[in-house]
């Protein structure tokens, strides 16, 4: 086993080359968490109305796509590509096949979301002709400058040069040593890989040849309902590529946290082919109220959803009886005594158990979501954004921050610069979250809408149920300041990190599972035969909606027209534009310069 | 592959769980008839709503026995029309479709809910419980003065409904 011989070396000893693009991914990753947390404390004290002198209703629009952006496709993706560059070549004990090619993705997806990030934030400034207010989801027709999507398509092709950078080290690692089962984290990375593969195919599609064309003036229309489903083709199984880390995380990293190790490894592969079987084929459950998709349809994408809740469940016993294991190990007695001998001043440890914990209950109001008739009360309410601060918010970035604790010293030789802030930003983290979502829940239900500047309607007033909706929106500002109190303790306990001394004897082994791989059927490991199983259920799911919508509305639109929230020549901005992201470029590469060095 | 007696159990239960769910949904559908938005309207030019019979003069008609039809428009930043008036302890039935980007369509509170997407007729059909005022609310992002964008339902008592239809604006 590889994991048994690291012997007291870090990652960073070990594979210094690895160790800096990782390092460069997550400050990558942590630059978009700061800016994204700065629109976040912008938008909850303007929409709830506790502030809003800093920034206009209309420019909230262009913060909330500034906060989705930077934070769902950004912070996550950029912690995802370090987090999974560090799994493979440990788990394989072997470095990247050609570390230029690895630097080459690096850079695609720095350069891409630079340029997408330019025209986002170029919307706070009259004097450029320039915007993107379209949302993390640029529904069309709705239309944003050119280098939105141009930015899009270039963040995507770099991620899927990362994941062929993955697959090309493991098949290296497979002709040096052919009998061996694929080592658990490498499977989990080859596994989301390849779900990603699938699942970003569709976006990338409506970028390249509907949405970047239109905007470039190429065609004149597009099909809003066509552009709609290819988002959201790629927009839940997105939802399952942030959360692929954190289960990484929770299944080979925090049962070696709680003092223990894995409880099975065949149920970690059976889980994690289950979520690339059922991620992608479901995507039409965000589209339940659409007109011009039949029920039929709905019906489907409802039933795989379903069937989804089964990987995440198994997931919350495995991850329990690996961490109730540890607590044994340590000592632990009585059915719920354990749980007072588990290392919970830890910040990694009890970070990554308060996101399990709040996943549970994201997990829950998902269930609502998923089914077709209660979900008319609550879609597209605020109660959505409760839901997925809870899973991709809590569950997934808590999960990040908190693994951070622990991953940083392996990748940097650096011991964390103060564990007890790291566990007063974790529990506040949470504090915050349970505020925050709680109170969207309960607006929800009300009937307050998300996405929106200012909720508060001029000729109604909301019913009243769980507290009013002035009330709630107090416990939303709080929990959203909260929130940002956290992410300021995270980024300045980094910082202070960033600057202790390098010290040795950091290095942490991961223990195999008490059921290692010799117990999982073979099969398992035939991504091959996988791969092909998903590509199909994808075709069954999606063949016919799609060419229902093409049939009834054309593959360039029914007829509808072009409403640019940005109002410039495209050459004009296209010139302006190309010298912004070469300046950008160059700037973000200096300072990545600097901090990586 | 071994797998644990009390993974067995939870397995068996989390199966369960998703069938109930599968099946309260199905329950809903076949028992008390819950329709969906679905593809029952056909497709539509957003760009020729003024020729359109229904939508180029948005309102509120009655085409039944206590059945009624809202013929509804959504446009940034309004709805036509606007407030909508319909008679209490009725069935109504909105047709809701946009001439610009694609909105939402939410009477706040309820479970009267869709998308509104250019090119297509939203249908959903309710029943209207006694006389209340309601908000209507654009639920999806379409713009600059999305927030804006807000209108009202009146369910009104049958009296009060047919003097405002006889009154001449109908709406």
């Amino acid at each position: 086993m590889s994991e048994a011989i690291e012997g007291d070396r870090t990652f960073a000893d070990k594979f210094p080359e690895e160790a800096r693009v990782v390092r460069a991914a997550l400050l990558g990753s942590f630059l978009a968490l700061t800016l994204g947390a700065v629109f976040g404390i912008i938008q909850t004290l303007h929409r709830t109305g506790v502030f809003r002198g800093l920034i206009s209703s209309t420019d909230y629009y262009t913060s909330l796509t500034a906060h989705g952006v930077f934070l769902a496709l950004s912070f996550t993706t950029f912690f995802l590509v370090g987090l999974f560059t560090w799994a493979v070549v440990r788990s394989l004990d072997r470095p990247v096949i050609d570390i230029r090619i690895t630097w080459t993705w690096y850079g695609l997806m720095a350069a891409g979301m630079t340029m997408t990030g330019i025209s986002i934030l170029a919307g706070f400034v009259n004097e450029l002709d320039m915007s993107a207010d379209v949302l993390f989801t640029f529904y069309a027709p709705l239309q944003a400058h050119p280098m939105f999507y141009a930015g899009l398509a270039v963040f995507i092709v770099g991620s899927w040069i990362a994941g062929a950078d993955y697959f090309r080290t493991w098949l290296a690692w497979k002709r040096e040593n052919p009998d061996e089962r694929i080592p658990l984290q490498t499977f989990m990375v080859l596994t989301t890989m390849a779900m990603w593969y699938i699942a970003s195919s569709a976006v990338a599609a409506s970028v390249l040849i509907f949405l970047l064309p239109w905007s470039l003036g190429l065609i004149d229309q597009v099909n809003p309902t066509l552009t709609r489903t290819l988002f959201w083709f790629f927009g839940h199984p997105v939802v399952y590529f942030w959360l692929m880390p954190a289960y990484l995380l929770w299944y080979t990293v925090l049962p070696k946290i709680a003092g223990g190790r894995l409880f099975s490894d065949p149920l970690a592969r059976v889980v994690f082919v289950l979520f690339l079987l059922l991620s992608t084929p479901v995507g039409i459950h965000h589209q339940y109220l659409d007109p011009g998709i039949a029920e039929g349809f709905k019906f489907i994408s409802m039933t795989n959803t379903m069937f989804l809740l089964l990987p995440s469940l198994l997931t919350a016993f495995t991850v329990v009886a690996s961490v109730e294991y540890g607590a044994r190990q340590r000592g632990g007695t009585g059915l719920l005594g354990w749980l007072t001998d588990l290392p919970w001043r830890d910040p990694a440890f009890t970070g990554m158990m308060l996101a399990g914990l709040m996943f549970a209950a994201g997990g829950f109001s998902g269930m609502v979501n998923a089914g077709m008739n209660i979900n008319y009360m609550i879609h597209n309410t605020i109660w959505v954004p409760g839901h997925f601060h809870l899973t991709v918010g809590t569950a997934v970035a808590l999960t990040f921050m908190a693994a951070t604790y622990w991953l940083w010293p392996q990748i940097t030789n650096k011991p964390i610069y103060s564990r007890a802030i790291g566990l007063v930003q974790v529990v506040v983290w949470f504090v915050g979250m349970a505020l925050m979502s709680n109170a969207m829940h309960a607006q929800g239900i009300l009937g307050v809408p998300r996405r929106t500047a200012e909720p508060e309607y001029s000729g109604f007033d909301y019913p009243t149920m769980f507290g009013g909706f002035e009330e709630l929106n107090i416990q939303i500002a709080i929990g959203g300041t909260l929130l940002f109190v956290s992410t300021v303790l995270f980024i300045g306990n980094l910082v202070l990190t960033m600057g202790n001394p390098k010290i040795s004897g950091l290095a942490e082994e991961l223990p195999p599972a008490l059921s290692g791989p010799d117990d999982a059927p073979r099969v398992l490991d035939n991504l091959r035969l996988w791969v092909g199983i998903a590509v199909t259920l994808v075709v069954l799911a999606y063949a016919l909606p799609l060419a229902a919508i093409i049939n009834r509305g054309g593959l360039l639109g029914p007829g509808v027209g072009t409403f640019p929230v940005w109002l410039t020549p495209v050459l004009d901005a296209l010139a302006n534009g190309a010298a912004a992201v070469v300046g950008g470029v160059v700037d973000a590469s200096a300072s990545l310069a600097e901090v990586v060095g | 592959m071994h797998i644990h007696a009390y993974e067995k159990l939870w397995l068996a239960a989390s199966v369960l769980l998703i069938l109930f769910l599968l099946g309260s949904v199905t329950y809903g559908a076949v028992g008390p008839g819950v329709a969906m938005v679905s593809d029952s309207e056909p497709a539509i030019d957003a760009g020729a709503l003024d020729e359109d019979d229904r939508f180029s003069e948005p309102r509120v008609e009655q085409v039944g026995e206590n059945e009624y039809a809202a013929y509804v428009v959504a446009r940034q930043f309004g709805f036509q029309p606007d407030p909508i008036v319909v008679p209490a302890n009725s069935t109504v039935t909105f047709y809701v479709t946009s001439a610009d980007v694609i909105h939402g369509f939410e009477v706040a509170g309820t479970n009267a809910n869709t998308m509104v997407v250019p090119g297509e007729v939203s249908e959903i059909t309710v029943e209207t419980d006694g006389p209340a005022e309601y908000g209507i609310v654009c639920n999806e992002y379409c713009g600059a003065a999305h927030h804006a964008m807000e209108g009202k339902l009146e369910v009104v008592s049958q009296s009060a409904y047919e003097e405002r239809a006889s009154g001449g604006d109908g709406e």
